[in-house]
């Protein structure tokens, strides 16, 4: 559904400099090689820092943007240069802006949706009922779309990303500021459409709730290259995502000394402990207990929000496992 | 990859782009109809505007008789020619000169991932009925004037005004794409561009000849807004040409159109080209 080969996009910015009219250039190179594929049914979550990359890669998916080389395929089409055939093909939600109008009704917004499309009439009832129902549109349809509120914008821009049944449906941050019910909806919609249609999903996002719920697979960029793709076992072992242990003392007491189980941190009584791979936690705890008057004690997993977190600040060199 | 999209040649296209303009534009009308009241106030404020324009003329002209040697129904064809095709210009494209505003704020993104040429979306953006208000004043100056002319209407002048009044249309509607895509390269020019579009129809309201002769040919050759009205009206009056240009300058307007239109074209490609490599 999605091939991108060595993929690279780079800027040219302009700067005025010092006095004179003279300006500087810099090349920035927001996207540096990145080459994935992504197969028809695929629900693909593309993650990254802000400025990573992400919204130029989904740009040149979409045809917005010229790669400035490599080799980009959606849907068997090059999308800079059969542009309006692939929209055709794809349904495209941006969550920080909204690609209905202002000024109108969403009944109408959808209307000219249809027409843009030449979705057929009938065709289009039977799918605006449908996505009626499933993103529970009916209350706000004829509410002109400047009025709506931040989730009920967002359902409205994904019926109108889906009108004319795309193959491919490209979300670029669409969970961005919702809150927990709308998310919950527009996710549990996203789920089944792939589940039950079969439509191939990639969405780029910040929250990782997201990627825990939907996605299969991850991707991650950072600095215009790929730092990771996988699924999300994988890059919790990938990013050393290991368990802790996290003890509360009787007393403050000088770090636990216990053989491959280093300390981390020690706050007061409370000390946390890194369980190496493959360690037996049962163990672990015994000789503690054994040792120390033990109060309290906790088994903690990295969460994925660290595991990021990580990735992002770079402490842990990722090797990307090849995709399956 | 011989694509359904790419296949078909120009006419067909053409045929698509001008059904699709009408389909959008209709559900736009749809969609302002709703309004009924405000829609109705709003074309007779624009009637009212541009009929005021029409009342300073008559006023100049009961001052003034003669302009620049022109009688007052010379002028007032002159500006209805020229208003007319600038009217139907301004409803068919208009509304292209908010370009610069999408590309700013982002929106064209939005524009580019549907199947329509990002062109056709911005000029039927808003369509409503209120925009022919625009059209009265031209067609009632025109009613006025004609019959007042006193030339005598062989089939060639009584030709002409039509083909005059189709190619100074197709002119405009060129400048208007063309200013489009100036703004994909210098945001923020609308105010700019605005001179070329609205300052040339008004220039054209008026017998060229107030003008100072350089300025004259200045804009009869690098904004060829001359070929508009006045050029085709000096065959229509049966007036010397003060520039004295050669005689089939007068019939060439169709010509000058359909180049203005492939040079907005030609910069309308260039520009797309530019915002999607460059991106914004």
């Amino acid at each position: 559904m999605i091939e991108m080969t060595d993929v690279t996009k780079t800027f040219t910015l302009r700067r005025r400099t010092g006095r004179r009219l003279r300006r500087e250039r810099t090349v920035v190179r927001a996207v540096d090689g990145v080459s994935f594929s992504v197969e028809r049914g695929e629900f693909l979550g593309y993650l990254g820092p802000n400025g990573a990359g992400k919204s130029t890669t989904i740009k040149m998916l979409t045809g917005i943007l010229t790669p400035t080389s490599g080799r980009v395929r959606v849907a068997g089409l090059d999308p800079s240069r059969a542009r309006t055939a692939l929209a055709r093909r794809i349904g495209v939600v941006f969550g920080q802006r909204t690609t209905l109008w202002w000024d109108l009704p969403l009944r109408d917004s959808l209307t000219l949706v249809r027409r843009l499309y030449r979705v057929e009439e009938r065709a289009y009832r039977t799918r605006l009922d449908e996505l009626t129902a499933l993103l529970e549109l009916e209350p706000f349809l004829a509410t002109p779309v400047r009025q709506l509120s931040l989730g009920q914008r967002m359902r409205g821009d994904l019926a109108a990303a889906l009108l004319h049944d795309p193959e491919l449906l490209v979300l670029d941050e669409p969970t961005i500021g919702l809150d927990v019910v709308s998310k919950a909806t527009v996710r549990g919609f996203l789920a089944r459409l792939n589940a039950e249609r079969g439509t191939t999903i990639l969405l780029t996002t910040h929250d990782l709730g997201d990627i825990e719920r939907l996605c299969r697979r991850v991707m991650i960029i950072d600095h215009g290259r790929a730092a990771f793709d996988g699924d999300l076992g994988a890059l919790r072992r990938a990013a050393g995502a290991d368990r802790q242990l996290v003890v509360e003392l009787a007393a403050p007491a000088p770090p636990i000394d216990l053989d491959g189980v280093p300390v981390i941190t020690v706050e007061g009584p409370r000390q946390t402990l890194r369980l190496p791979d493959g360690a037996n936690a049962a163990s672990v705890v015994a000789a503690l207990a054994a040792r120390h008057e033990v109060r309290d004690i906790a088994l903690r997993e990295t969460g994925i929000e660290e595991i990021v977190a990580r990735l992002y600040r770079g402490d842990q060199e990722i090797s990307a496992p090849a995709t399956s | 990859m011989a694509s359904a999209d790419t296949a078909p040649g120009i006419a067909a296209r053409g045929t698509r782009a001008v059904s699709t303009y009408c389909l959008l534009a209709w559900t736009w009308i749809r969609a302002a109809a709703q309004y009924p009241v405000s829609i109705t106030l709003l074309a007779l404020g624009t009637a009212l505007t541009a009929g005021l324009d029409v009342a300073g003329i008559m006023v100049l002209f009961s001052r003034t008789p003669r302009i620049a040697g022109f009688s007052a129904a010379e002028v007032l064809f002159l500006y209805g020619t020229s208003a007319l095709a600038f009217s139907v210009s301004d409803i068919l494209l208009g509304t292209t000169e908010r370009l610069g505003e999408h590309v700013r704020e982002g929106t064209l993104d939005a524009l580019l991932v549907r199947p329509v040429s990002p062109l056709i979306q911005i000029a039927t953006e808003d369509f409503t009925p209120r925009r022919f208000g625009r059209i009265v004043p031209p067609v009632l100056v025109l009613a006025l004037a004609i019959p007042r002319l006193g030339v005598a209407w062989t089939p060639g002048r009584v030709a002409m005004v039509p083909l005059m009044l189709a190619s100074g249309t197709v002119i405009f509607g060129g400048v208007w794409v063309l200013c489009a895509a100036v703004q994909f390269v210098l945001l923020n020019s609308h105010g700019a561009t605005k001179a070329l579009t609205y300052g040339g129809a008004t220039l054209t309201q008026y017998p060229m000849t107030v003008f100072a002769r350089d300025f004259v040919r200045g804009v009869t050759f690098v904004v060829p807004l001359a070929f508009v009205n006045w050029e085709p009206a000096l065959y229509v009056l049966g007036r010397p040409d003060p520039l004295n240009l050669p005689g089939w300058t007068r019939f060439a307007s169709p010509v000058v159109g359909a180049v203005v239109c492939a040079v907005a074209a030609v910069a309308w490609r260039g520009g797309l080209r530019h915002y999607r490599s460059t991106g914004n």
